[in-house]
């Protein structure tokens, strides 16, 4: 387990105590909460992926969004300084007290829905770390920095599949068309900054969203182009709440199964 | 007449390197029966791999922290791998894995049966890494000896990944018994459930076992199922009395003329009953499989259907 | 629901991906070795499958895939021919030669 060298928040937020360090505890814990909910809902598929050497990607991606998760909580604690650990952020909070965005919560699906969640996730993901590593705030930058690069190939990894399946057979092609249609509406919610994400962009500790945009973009009309569909357009009534704790009701179940051991028998260790 | 003496040579020949301890390379003749033989020795053993990873996954969404989902999660992925490793040393024979996994979903090729046994609680990922993947890895190491080459090299990997197996297990029990009554209560139950499936691991007794005299012959096999059987007792009674736990077995009791455990016999109505398809899990297990395959079937044909159209654009703009 | 059983045809299906050999640099500085096989559409998914099942502890710094119908082998019937001319040209070593003790840097 890799942890960050330096927990110790940007001085920007220890200056601003106590309410940057706060934004930035709630920022930290809605990245958190969405890896995790990603890696979870991608682990449901090991055993069970459409070939061997699938099954193995997909536990990969699972495991650095685990591993990402694990280090995004541990400096989630340090900023909230309550002796919480990674763990009791994972498994004792309330779906309503869970901050991410209502893409990742979404089930697996078929292989074409996995694949466009990801890819939606993904070109969102890798962007924003990108920019995230030249936080002034060093525990955040360094987190970035080493999921990265793990980040730049899931994306590769989606936007193939993303292509094949676009470019592949009459039935493929069909699946990703209803899988596009459904999910679409759930990506602008991604980039969509609430109000604590727009304080911290004031302050320059996260990247300004509307400057990743065009990168985002570029890439995902080369992905659909390559794929041959039509870029979808905006859903108007897209969807979003999951940052503000406004969930689906995927994710209480998603949260019944994960947290089962910790609320069986609390106050263990495992 | 003439071939009949010349095969009759080569087999000579062959079981000669075979004494040598020369390794047989995919390419090099043998005898039908030992190709046939490993095929089957080889995807019956890749089909435990990936059945294996049913009962474990059972438990990934719901481990207990972060840290034992994480390495739940890529102990079970390892498994995947295994699996790969010995379907493609089986395809070195000239076996397809399509053909095997076929002959997996038909009920043909069989799998180890203590994957057709429940997972039940959190201690039941401390007894299959402890237990299962050690009585596997008592199974395996030899194997890495064995005969065939690429039979033997993807044994070394797989051996190479199994001691994190079983040691993350032995861990999980370590904690549980180390935690709260509940826990330790957790641990017992799980070992009671799981000690007598893990001694039918080894097969059936030696005197049951027809086969193995030609495979030992074939150096295909290195022990018997009885050697290794008592091998597991000695090491893993110890290791139970370390965890402060008790193997469900009264019998089992260190003989000193012996220098080895007595222990009790196994249920072999119960062995072969769940080798015959009757255990609690095997409908199950074969189903899960059977879906992801049948599921994964389009994927499989877009990513073969887009490869040739690439292809095809590519020669044209050549 | 599905069905399964032997007689199922579903069962055989015609889309098996072609076999890759796989061979990985274990460090800058070392031949690529063969390592195994897997199944891949084409060559660029070869290689991420083979990142993604063969280098899953640090193994390797480069991945070469060669698609199995592509490589072709000695026969080792012609074994003999082939290697034991070779046997008995000792000559070719340099253990061969005797260089007197006095004599260094040879
Ligand atoms: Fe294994
Ligand atoms: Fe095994
Ligand atoms: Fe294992």
């Amino acid at each position: 387990m890799d942890h960050p060298a330096d927990l110790q928040p940007a001085p920007a937020a220890i200056a601003h105590a106590p309410t940057v360090r706060q934004q930035l505890f709630e920022f930290v814990l809605q990245l958190a909460d969405t890896s995790l909910v990603l890696g979870h809902r991608l682990s449901e598929w090991c055993g069970h992926g459409p070939v061997l050497e699938q099954d193995l990607a997909m536990a990969n991606i699972a495991l650095d969004l685990l591993g990402e998760t694990r280090s995004l909580y541990q400096y989630a604690a340090v900023l909230e300084g309550q002796g919480r650990t990674e763990d009791d952020l994972a498994y004792l909070r309330p779906a309503t007290a869970y901050r991410n965005p209502l893409l990742v919560e979404q089930p697996n699906g078929d292989f074409a829905h996995t694949v466009v969640r990801q890819f939606l996730f993904d070109n969102y993901h890798y962007h924003l770390l990108l920019a995230l590593k030249d936080s002034p705030d060093a525990p955040l930058a360094g987190i970035a920095e080493k999921s990265v690069k793990e980040a730049a190939y899931h994306l590769k990894w989606s936007s193939e599949w993303l292509i094949r399946l676009g470019d592949g057979t009459a039935e493929s092609r069909q699946r990703l068309d209803k899988a596009l249609a459904t999910l679409w509406r759930y990506a602008a919610e991604l980039t969509t900054p609430t109000a604590t994400e727009a304080a911290l962009q004031d302050l320059g500790l996260v990247p300004d969203y509307g400057a990743l945009a065009p990168a985002m973009q570029a890439h995902a009309a080369h992905v659909l182009a390559e794929a041959t569909v039509p870029t979808p357009q905006f859903a108007p009534f897209a969807q979003r709440g999951g940052k503000g704790g406004q969930h689906s009701e995927h994710l209480g179940y998603l949260l019944a199964e994960l947290q089962y051991m910790q609320r069986a028998y609390p106050g263990l260790t495992w | 007449m003439e071939t009949l003496e010349k095969d009759l040579s080569r087999d000579d020949q062959f079981q000669a390197r075979i004494d040598a301890d020369v390794r047989i390379e995919p390419k090099d003749w043998m005898p039908d029966a030992y190709r046939k033989t490993l095929i089957r020795q080889i995807s019956q053993h890749a089909h435990s791999e990936i059945v294996g990873m049913l009962p474990e996954g059972n438990w990934i969404t719901r481990a207990p922290s972060l840290k034992r989902k994480a390495i739940l999660l890529a102990k079970v992925q390892d498994e995947a791998g295994h699996g790969l490793y010995l379907y493609s040393a089986a395809e070195t024979l000239g076996a397809s894995r399509d053909q095997m996994l076929a002959d997996l979903h038909s009920g043909k090729a069989k799998y180890s049966s203590i994957f057709n046994y429940p997972t039940l609680s959190w201690a039941d990922m401390g007894c299959v890494g402890w237990l299962v993947d050690g009585a596997a890895i008592l199974n395996q190491v030899p194997l890495c000896r064995t005969s065939y080459g690429p039979y033997a090299r993807a044994m070394v990997r797989v051996c190479k990944e199994e001691s994190f197996h079983q040691r993350q297990g032995f861990e999980i029990m370590q904690t549980l018994c180390a935690g709260a009554p509940v826990q330790k209560e957790m641990a017992q139950e799980a070992l009671n459930r799981w000690w007598w499936p893990t001694l039918m691991m080894f097969g059936p007794k030696d005197s049951e076992s027809p086969n193995t005299e030609q495979s030992m012959k074939w150096r295909i096999k290195r022990f018997t199922n009885d050697e290794l059987r008592q091998k597991f007792v000695d090491m893993m009674v110890p290791q139970a009395e370390f965890l402060g736990l008790t193997v469900p077995d009264e019998k089992a009791q260190w003989n000193e003329a012996r220098q080895a455990y007595d222990f009790g016999e196994v249920d072999w109505n119960e062995f072969w009953s769940v080798v015959k398809g009757n255990g609690l899990c095997n409908h199950d297990r074969l189903q899960a499989r059977v879906q992801a395959h049948e599921e994964g079937a389009w994927v499989l044909e877009a990513a073969l259907a887009h490869a040739a159209k690439r292809a095809a654009r590519e020669a044209v703009a050549a | 629901m599905t069905n399964w059983g032997p007689n199922n045809k579903s069962i055989m299906s015609q889309s098996e991906w072609p076999l890759w050999e796989v061979f990985i640099r274990s460090k800058q500085g070392l031949d690529h070795k063969h390592v195994g096989s897997l199944h891949a559409a084409d060559a660029t998914m070869a290689v991420q499958n083979a990142r993604d099942v063969y280098t899953r502890r640090l193994e390797g710094v480069s991945i070469w895939v060669v698609e199995s119908t592509h490589i072709h082998a000695s026969n080792p019937d012609e074994a003999a021919e082939f290697f034991d001319p070779a046997a008995d040209k000792v000559y070719r070593h340099p253990t061969f030669y005797t260089v007197p003790d006095s004599i260094k840097h040879m």
